[in-house]
Formats: C-alpha cells, structure tokens, sequence
C-alpha cells in the first residue's frame, strides 16, 4: 500500500485518529515546554499553596506552591524522550533477537527461540528494580528495562512473522539468486514484518509510559529536578487524604498517552490488513470505535504484558 | 502428555536457572561493588577490603554464583548485610501479604473481566456494548497506582468506607480485619487486570458467537445468548486460561506498586525498601522469589490449560 492510502486509512478510523491527534498534542507541547511553559513547573511559593483551579492555575497548585498545568506540561518532554527511546531501544532488541533466531543456523536459531521464550516471562519492573539496586534509579534504567522486558516480546511476535516470510517462494528465489542474509532481511523480511513491528512498537511506547510513572511514583524513575507525571503522583500522594482531587490531571495525562498509544497500536493493525479494508470498503460504513469485527485478534494475544501490564507481565504501573 | 509435561518441567526449570543468573550479574554490575556500597563514602580501603573478605567478596565471582544459587536450591537465600538476619523468614513472612493480595487480586478481575466481557460481547454494536468496550479499553490504559488513588478517594477519604493504609501488625491473627486491609487495594488491581481480562474475553466471545454451533443452537431455537453460555463458554474460558499466566504476572507487578500505595508490608514493598538501602542480598532473593512466583504460576496455568484442553489432550494419545 502507498503511504499516503495508509495514513488515509489509519486516520479514517477513530482509533488512529485519537491515537495520532493525541499523541502530535504531547510532541507539541514537548517541544514547546523546552522554550516556553505558562509558569515555570518548579518555582514555588508556600503562600499559593493547593489553590483550587482558576484561570492562573488551571489545574490548580500543589503542597509548595508549583502550578500543577505547568507541571504537567513541562513533563511531557520527559514523556516523549522516555517512550521514544523505549520503543527504539526495544525494537532494535526484538528485530535483532527475531533475525537471530529465524535466519541463522539451526542450532543458532533454536537456541534463541529458548531464550526467548524464557525471557518473555520476565516481568519488565522486576528487571528495572534490579538495575535501579545496581544503579540507582533513572529513566536510563527505565528505558533499558522496558526496551529488553519488552523488546523480548517483540522478538517472540516479529520472529513468527519472519519466519513466514523466509519460507516464502520470492525469498527462496531470493536466496537462490545469490542474496545474503543481510540483504534479504532488508530487502524482503523488514518491509513484510514493518506493520507488525509498528503496531509493537506503540505497545512498547505504552508500556515504557507505565513503567516511567511507575517507577517515579516508586522514587526510582525520574530524578527530583526532571518534570514526571509519575513523579507529580507521587509528591500529591503524600496529601491524598486531603486534596484527592489534585491527582487527577497528572493520571489523566498517564491514562490518555497510553490510551492514545494502544488505540494507534490497534488502528495500524487494522489499516495495514487488507481483509478488515476491503470488507469495510464493502460494508461503506465505518464501524464503532470498540467493534473492530470478531477477526480482530483478541487484544494483546500477541502482546503479553502491554499496559496493563502491562499488561504484561511487567508492566509497572 | 508426558512428553508436554516434562519440556514444560525443563523449560521452568531452565527459566530459573537463567534468572538466577541475570539478577547474580545484574546486581554484581553495580559500580565498585557491594563492600564499597555498604562502607560507602565514610569508609578506609582497610575498612572495605576487611568487609569484602567477610562477605566473600574476594572469591571468584563464579564461585559466588554457585554458592549462592547452591543456597537457593536449600531454599537458603542468605543473610541481610544490613541487618545480618536470614532473608527467608523475612520474605516468607512478607509472602503472607503479598499471596493473599494476588490471590483476592485474581478473583476481583475474573468476577469482573468474565461476566462483563461476555455481556459486551452479546451487546455488541449496542449502546451499553459500546459503553463496556470503551469503558474496558480506557481502564486499560489507567496506571494502577492512579487507580488506587482514585479508589482512595473515593472509598476513604469521601465514603470512609474502607482502610486505605497499612495492615493489622499481628497479621493474620485477626482474618477478618486483615481481609477488610486488602479489599481496597485488590479491588484497584482487579479493576485494572479485569479491564483487560474483558477485553480478551469480549473477544474471545465474539469468536464463538460466529461458530457453527452457535449458529446451530440458535436455529435449533436457542437464544443466542444462552447458546453462548451453554456451547460457547467452555471455549470462551480455555482461551481465558492460556492468557492466566500473563495476567497473574501483571498482577504480581502491579501488587509491588499497590502495596507501596496503601503502605502493606509485603514483598513488593520489602523489595522498594531493600533497593533503597541497597541491602544486595536481600534484593537479589527477593526477585528471584518474585520471578519464581511469575515463572512457577506460568507453569501450572500451562499444564491445567492442556489438562483442560480436550483438543490437545486428544493430541497426546
């Protein structure tokens, strides 16, 4: 499919149109945050301390003062960086450990399915909690720990997929016309498993959202002086008995990043398979947002520990 | 079968030896190392090399592994250096809190992601079907510990309903009020876990609802939706099973964020603690009774899949 049909199908649905008008909102905001924020997130001021909500405050202020919008604003640079290096980091580590362990000798190969399938269920918190003993806590071990956690469920997903493809007749013919491994992954394998490898990669991004606020509500994400939703949970947590209404705006930044993420995830699966477009070109209507049609796979069957753990294992949340 | 049951035997076992490894070498990562950690900045070289000698620190790390892996298998997981006590009694002592959690944990999601997801998947392309789905993909996407918050909030602080922090300090001794410091923080996990439990059932429903049986039994006269529940729910549960592992995994994860949340003493909590203190020992037994658990729960869900299955059973004969 051209590129634009396909960006033309994934915004006709709602899903892919949430997703992506969601998601270009918090790149926005991240780049703008770097220059420019309403108030700045961390100047406190102990005399406007939990203001209620108001045109100054529109969240409101927290326990020192801090204007909690300029917060949550600010922090989604912190979101961006952390989920684009997750899932790069965690694809680069699942198409790497997939390659291995399909097109190479046998003994090679089936050594890494075993590895593989051992590692997958490793949940992704427990490998973050290990390095941050060894470390110490940041989003560094956030971002190496969701990209392996669940860089191994993309292995496990796109090794299938390749396998397909290698004992395809175009690769055969592929391989008896000379072409090496290498080049065969490029030319042929990689641009048949892309979708697949997409939709992975907005899990992961989800994933690596979780895990971050997680882990900086557990104190070992992000440090004291970098802007994290989870972080902002975790200092309003303290006063929950008081101002329950504060913890609102950084969980519903949380929840609708993810959200938007899964939904893209689910959107490009369903755009980039011709049997869900050509039947809905038939049917002439869109469908419902939640009825992507009993063909769909039934969520995270291939994606074990997404969200909710992430679903997951190993999904902090 | 039996072939099944011992390659699956072999693969836990497996899976654990490879844990042991990765947490041993993870936390033996740790910049300087574990003598310099506990000496820190304060102490003398004489200090440091008098402690490494204590600790055994000055064998060969290959050495170290196997002593401490030898350990395991006696289900010995050695000494605190904080505290110098055995870290078993203090992590099967915690396992008091955290199984219960996970096991009340389980049944809050299975009550609510079954009969819902069922429910959504008969009302499909109905309004409340419509709503379940939204609904259940949304709550998907909601950090648990903003869950928790919420049901703080909610519970606690608005309808003082429930305890929202700590746990009774004689344990067990009094079940009852024990159960009541669990219900809050089960039932944030099984909201979450049960969104996603929903979602996999309403799919796995809607599979079942195209089945010719389906179809058969409602020609037959049958409402559709007792066909689902007479014919279809066996299937609809056997998928529900083969995912179990996953979702307890998730579940697992999520106990150690919840159980900092509402202050419980349990292993999730031992675990955020000992980190802190980089207490090494203790870290390493405590994820590797963690992943244990994970790899253990993974490995019975496995094997009662297949007794279940009689399309696989059928298979060993």
């Amino acid at each position: 499919m051209r590129r634009g049909a396909f960006v033309r199908e994934l915004l006709r649905r709602p899903q892919g149109a949430f997703g992506v008008g969601w998601l270009t909102l918090i790149v926005l905001s991240a780049l703008v945050s770097r220059v420019w924020t309403p108030l700045d997130p961390f100047d406190t001021d102990p005399y406007s301390a939990w203001l209620t909500p108001s045109f100054g405050h529109p969240f409101g202020t927290d326990s020192v003062g801090r204007d909690i919008f300029s917060y949550v604003f600010a922090a989604t640079g912190t979101t961006v960086v952390v989920a684009v290096a997750s899932g790069v980091v965690a694809t680069v580590v699942g198409v790497g450990l997939a390659a291995l362990g399909s097109l190479t000798a046998r003994w090679v190969r089936e050594s890494v399915a075993v590895l593989i399938d051992v590692l997958v269920a490793f949940p992704t918190l427990l490998i973050a909690m290990a390095l941050a003993a060894a470390f110490g806590g940041s989003l560094t071990v956030v971002v190496v720990a969701v990209g392996v956690g669940y860089g191994v469920t993309i292995a496990r997903v796109s090794r299938s997929e390749i396998r397909q493809v290698a004992r395809t007749d175009y690769v055969l013919a592929a391989r008896a016309n000379g072409l090496g491994t290498g080049a065969v992954l490029r030319r042929h394998v990689l641009p048949n498993i892309a979708p697949v490898v997409v939709v992975q990669l907005s899990l992961s991004m989800a994933t690596s959202v979780l895990a971050e606020a997680g882990l900086s509500f557990l104190g070992y994400g992000a440090p004291a002086d970098t802007a994290s939703w989870g972080r902002l949970l975790s200092d309003l947590q303290k006063f929950i008995g008081v101002h329950p209404g504060s913890v609102v705006w950084p969980g519903l930044a949380i929840t609708l990043t993810v959200l938007a993420l899964n939904l893209l995830g689910d959107a490009v699966r369903d755009a980039s398979d011709p049997r869900l477009r050509s039947r809905r070109r038939g049917r002439g209507t869109p469908g419902s947002p939640s009825t992507s049609g009993p063909s769909t796979a039934p969520p995270r069957a291939t994606a074990p520990g997404a969200a909710g753990t992430p679903t997951t294992p190993g999904v902090v949340s | 079968m039996t072939r099944f049951v011992v390659g699956r035997l072999l693969l836990f076992v497996g899976g654990l030896a490879v844990a042991s490894v990765l947490i041993f070498a993870t936390l033996r990562l740790l910049p300087g190392d574990v003598a310099q950690a506990i000496a820190g900045t304060t102490g003398s070289p004489e200090q440091v090399a008098a402690l490494r000698q204590q600790l055994g620190l000055d064998r060969p790390v290959v050495v170290q592994y196997l002593d401490w892996a030898g350990g395991l298998v006696r289900l010995d997981l050695g000494e605190s250096l904080v505290t110098g006590t055995p870290v078993i009694d203090e992590v099967l002592d915690k396992l008091a809190v955290t199984l219960p959690l996970a096991a009340l944990s389980l049944v809050f999601g299975l009550l609510i992601g079954i009969p819902l997801g069922v429910t959504s998947a008969l009302r499909r392309g109905r309004a409340s079907g419509v709503v379940l789905g939204t609904g259940a993909q949304l709550l998907a996407a909601v950090p648990v510990v903003w869950a928790g918050m919420l049901l703080i909030g909610v519970f606690a602080v608005t309808l003082r309903l429930l305890p929202t922090q700590g746990f009774p300090a004689d344990g067990w001794s009094e079940p009852g009020r024990a159960l009541r410091s669990l219900v809050l923080p089960a039932l944030t996990i099984g909201i979450v876990e049960g969104a996603v439990l929903l979602r996999f059932t309403r799919s796995a429903a809607l599979g079942a609802l195209d089945q010719d049986y389906v179809r058969t039994a409602a020609a037959n006269g049958m409402t559709r939706s007792r066909a689902l529940v007479k014919h279809g729910l066996p299937n609809v549960m056997l998928s529900v099973v083969s995912i179990l592992g996953l979702q307890v995994a998730g579940l697992i994860v999520s106990a150690v964020v919840i159980e900092q949340l509402f202050t419980l003493p349990g292993l999730g909590r031992m675990l955020v603690t000992d980190v802190g203190r980089r207490d090494l020992t203790k870290v390493q037994g405590e994820l590797m009774t963690l992943t244990t658990l994970v790899l253990f729960i993974g490995l019975v869900i496995d094997l009662v899949h297949r007794r279940l299955d009689p399309r696989l059973r059928e298979g060993d004969r």
